[in-house]
């Protein structure tokens, strides 16, 4: 009888073998293997997010283990001498004992916050990213408003949590929440009532965010950046105009073996970073803020960096009143329009912008290649003014402490930011189109007469002149043919034309050969056009 | 290793796919021709060093080699940090300070390490690559969408609602209440009237602890937070103390819109509050001697407007900086808060002790539209 020998070396295959008879996964399997991603280092500023959101999760499971949602009064008695004896919430002394009898809970619970601020930032900058370029144009108009959404659900993700500690920051922000609740035309004591189980604070109101901030949003969260990831699979990424690019092609490199590695890698340095800011920044120190007691608050009370604005545009609010006089008479508080009002447009006017910029432009085309900002400057403008708006309104979310710092006076900071958010926005729409259309202008400039050398030449009738590099073809005269501008980089220094030797790389000692002229996909090569061509048609 | 100079026409119309079967087919040539068949042209794929195993590549792959190690020893440092490095908090300056610093930066690190590790391996030693996709953007034909709509509506037909309708009109009205009714449960155990009467007295909207109706009748004092009675001589000229109802759990969130501010003015102040109150149909007759005593939830958000300005006799609130001018019956002078804090009206018992004559007399905290 003989013995069949095990053989090692085939069992990978088999068991490929095996799967693919079952599930028939080779072929969607090597379209995922190939599928082609352009490259360039701002579509990895949603990247940022995504991982800064699997951060938040594990640290988020771990924490869980520990924290206690309970607005029970008791008496502390744990490691922390300055609040021994002190009544507070239970869910104030159980986040106590996270951070200080809990070994590494301390690490975790500042990874967890300073994740959750990455989350936010990263959110932002990727949505400035893709209102610049234009990225959010048809047919990804639905991943636009899933962005927003996501923002939406990540501020609330963020509010939810930050209040659940109970210690004194996180009370009076629930306490202001309770209050923009109220300002609800008609209903809104009955919003603050049913949501707080009562009058303010109510003994629920911590046990109904934690369900929220531990498994609603979340979910919400996951399910949405689900859908928002298969979008950008379905549809494919947009890319920047270059050689070989068009409206009908993806340039880039396949997933695998390079792309997908360098995620990884991305992965692991946001990790890192994280990481880094957990152990050596503090954030959120809940042990000097005390529990939270409705009549103590100390100045300097600012939310996390994403709410600031909101709270800004609360502070800048004038003190307008409506009274209707009906019955007993009825009151719209200032406090409904800024964190209403305001709030709710900000967040559902951006994402009608697409549709918006659709129609004004009369543009019903589908758009896969990215526009630089100086191409649109009208969607600049509204973006800057946009930004501008926001900056201003955060600053003044924290006016108190610029106030105190630079020995302003508090209400020349409000009048300031109330003056300044009227004013600047317009007046950084006017300057962004500006430097567009100067942008636009010195493109064409280099396009039609070349790039300036430097190179002063002195005619025999003593007239001086610098010597232009055409980018193109030349005349019979030597003058340069019109180039047209094909949508990207525009050389407009020698050293760009490799005129100059390019510089020699290596940090401690250099390389033994000199690379060649830059090959990245994001910086190309400056080639004729006709070239471009033949590769397109070739295909 | 492998070189691709073909920029064009490597896979014109008309090709034949490659035959698989054929034993002198590289491995590359293999993968490439699997991305043609998802319509992706790779374009270049080349190494980014001259030849094998040259002195740059040599040197790449040990600095690759050196941060996977320095991660693995940092990851160490971090394990032996997170076990033996003392961690319960002391109070003072110990070396427990430190364990949450050297955790950050012993793991940070560790994976900043294996992020430029693999980030290296990538960028510079896997070849370099440019492909073509493309992105077929039109993918149903008109047929396909005529067939999908002519199969959708063919559906619509068949169930043959528009004409029949009595089954319209029934759908209507049996699902609707069916929907509703799974709603209901959802949303209707959290909905609180916040007019509701609250154990036989006025819903807690416009009520604090200061009403002497749960009281069995007796007005409440004015007590500190520990739950002490205060007499007049105890709050000097000028000063200002934040007061409690003094009735069962009184200084605690229970009874979060009762916090007061009681201040002792001084004589000049005094006199033009007392004039400003006694002029003012709801604040006649709060006052009690030099002794003055608002609400401490701000009218604007609710925070408690706690700094106390005693030269101009303002108050603010640190939240949105609403400010209120005490001597003119707490009215708001600048910020966003638009009505003025409640005074509640104050004397002493006859034990020398300050109560409230009554509960405030207007809704205390931050405004609403209900509010008289």
């Amino acid at each position: 009888m003989k013995r069949r020998k095990f053989d090692l070396a085939a069992v990978p295959g088999k068991t490929a073998k095996g799967l693919d008879e079952r599930l028939q996964v080779a072929t969607p399997l090597r379209g995922l293997l190939n599928k082609v991603f352009p490259d360039h280092w701002s579509f990895l500023l949603g990247e940022i997010a995504l991982f800064s959101f699997i951060v938040l999760l594990l640290s988020g499971v771990f924490l869980t283990l520990f924290f206690d949602p309970s607005m029970k009064e008791i008496a502390y008695d744990g490691a922390y001498p300055a609040l021994r004896g002190t009544e507070m919430s239970t869910a104030y002394a159980s986040s106590l004992d996270l951070s200080f009898e809990v070994r590494g809970g301390l690490f975790m619970r500042q990874m967890h916050h300073w994740a959750a601020l990455l989350f936010m930032a990263s959110m932002i900058v990727h949505m400035a990213r893709v209102f610049f370029t234009g990225a959010f144009r048809k047919p990804r108009e639905a991943n636009w408003i899933i962005g927003i959404a996501l923002f939406l659900l990540g501020f609330l993700a963020g509010f939810t949590g930050y209040s659940l500690p109970d210690d004194g920051l996180s009370g009076t922000g629930l306490r202001i929440a309770s209050a923009i609740m109220l300002s609800i035309p008609v209903v809104g004591t009955w919003v603050s009532a049913s949501i707080f189980g009562g009058e303010f604070p109510g003994e629920l109101i911590i046990g109904r965010f934690y369900i929220a901030h531990v498994l609603l949003i979340p979910g919400g969260l996951l399910a949405l950046i689900s859908v928002h990831l298969g979008l950008v699979f379905k549809q494919k990424h947009t890319q920047w105009p270059g050689p070989g690019r068009t409206n009908s092609n993806v340039v880039g490199e396949r997933m695998f073996p390079r792309y997908a590695l360098k995620q990884g890698g991305f992965f692991m340095a946001v990790f890192g970073v994280i990481s880094l800011m957990a152990g050596l920044f503090q954030i959120n120190p809940i042990w000097l803020f005390g529990p939270y007691r409705a009549s103590e608050v100390s100045s300097a009370s600012q939310p996390d960096w994403y709410v600031m604005f909101m709270d800004g545009l609360v502070r800048l609010m004038p003190a307008w009143e409506i009274t209707l006089p009906i019955g007993e008479g009825y009151v719209i508080p200032p406090l409904f329009w800024p964190a209403v009002v305001g709030l709710g447009a900000l967040f559902t006017v951006p994402m009608m912008y697409p549709f918006i910029e659709a129609r004004r432009m009369k543009d019903n085309k589908s758009h896969h290649l990215l526009q630089r900002p100086r191409d649109a400057p009208e969607r600049t403008g509204v973006g800057a003014m946009a930004f501008t708006f926001f900056v201003i309104a955060t600053i003044s979310g924290g006016n108190d402490v610029i106030a105190d710092k630079f020995h302003i006076s508090l209400n020349a900071m409000t009048w300031g930011g109330r003056i300044g958010l009227v004013i600047l926005p317009p007046l950084a729409y006017w300057l962004a189109v500006r430097i567009c259309l100067g942008l636009q202008q010195h493109d064409r400039e280099v396009l039609a007469h070349g790039v300036e050398t430097g190179i002063i030449k002195r005619a025999p009738d003593g007239r001086f002149y610098e010597v232009h590099q055409p980018l193109g073809p030349v005349d019979d005269h030597g003058h340069p043919l019109p180039l047209d501008y094909a949508g990207w980089v525009v050389p407009k220094k020698m050293n760009r034309l490799g005129a100059l030797a390019p510089a020699v790389k290596g940090f401690f000692f250099p390389v033994e050969k000199p690379a060649e002229a830059p090959v990245s996909p994001g910086m190309p090569p400056v080639t004729a056009r006709e070239e471009r061509e033949e590769i397109t048609s070739g295909r | 290793m492998t070189v691709v100079k073909e920029p064009h026409g490597a896979h014109g119309a008309g090709e034949e796919p490659l035959d698989l079967s054929d034993p002198r087919l590289s491995r590359f040539e293999i993968v490439r021709e699997g991305a043609r068949r998802d319509d992706i042209e790779i374009v270049t794929y080349e190494s980014q060093f001259p030849g094998p195993n040259t002195r740059a590549e040599k040197r790449i792959e040990r600095s690759v080699a050196l941060l996977f190690l320095l991660a693995g020893l940092l990851g160490f440092v971090f394990l032996i940090a997170y076990i033996f490095w003392p961690w319960e908090y002391e109070l003072g300056h110990t070396t427990s300070d430190y364990y949450t610093p050297v955790l950050g930066i012993s793991l940070g690190l560790a994976l900043l390490a294996i992020g430029f590790a693999i980030l290296t391996w990538a960028k510079k030693l896997l070849p370099h690559e440019v492909s073509i996709q493309d992105r077929h953007e039109a993918m149903s034909t008109d047929e396909d969408r005529q067939i999908a709509g002519q199969t959708m509506l063919f559906t619509a037909d068949e169930l043959a609602i528009q004409r029949r309708p009595l089954l319209k009109g029934a759908v209507a009205l049996g699902l609707t209440p069916i929907a509703l009714a799974a709603v209901a449960p959802l949303v209707g155990g959290l909905i609180r009237s916040p007019h509701k009467p609250d154990h036989g007295q006025d819903p807690p909207l416009f009520r604090t602890g200061f009403d002497p109706v749960p009281n069995e009748g007796k007005l409440v004092r004015l007590t500190r937070e520990d739950g002490t009675p205060i007499r007049p001589e105890d709050v000097s000229v000028g000063g200002q103390i934040t007061v409690f109802p003094g009735i069962p759990h009184g200084a605690t969130n229970q009874y979060a819109d009762s916090p007061t501010l009681l201040i002792h003015l001084r004589a000049g102040d005094a006199a033009a509050a007392r004039a400003a109150t006694d002029g003012d149909a709801k604040n006649k007759g709060a006052m009690w001697g030099n002794y003055v005593a608002y609400s401490k939830i701000c009218t604007h958000a609710g925070c408690p407007a706690s700094l106390y300005e005693q030269q101009t006799n303002r108050l603010l609130c640190p939240c949105h900086q609403s400010q209120f001018l005490i001597t003119e019956n707490a009215r708001p002078i600048f910020g966003p808060a638009s009505r003025r804090l409640p005074q509640l009206p104050i004397t002493v018992d006859e034990e020398g002790y300050f109560v409230a004559t009554s509960d405030y007399r207007e809704a205390v905290g931050p405004d609403f539209w209900e509010r008289p």
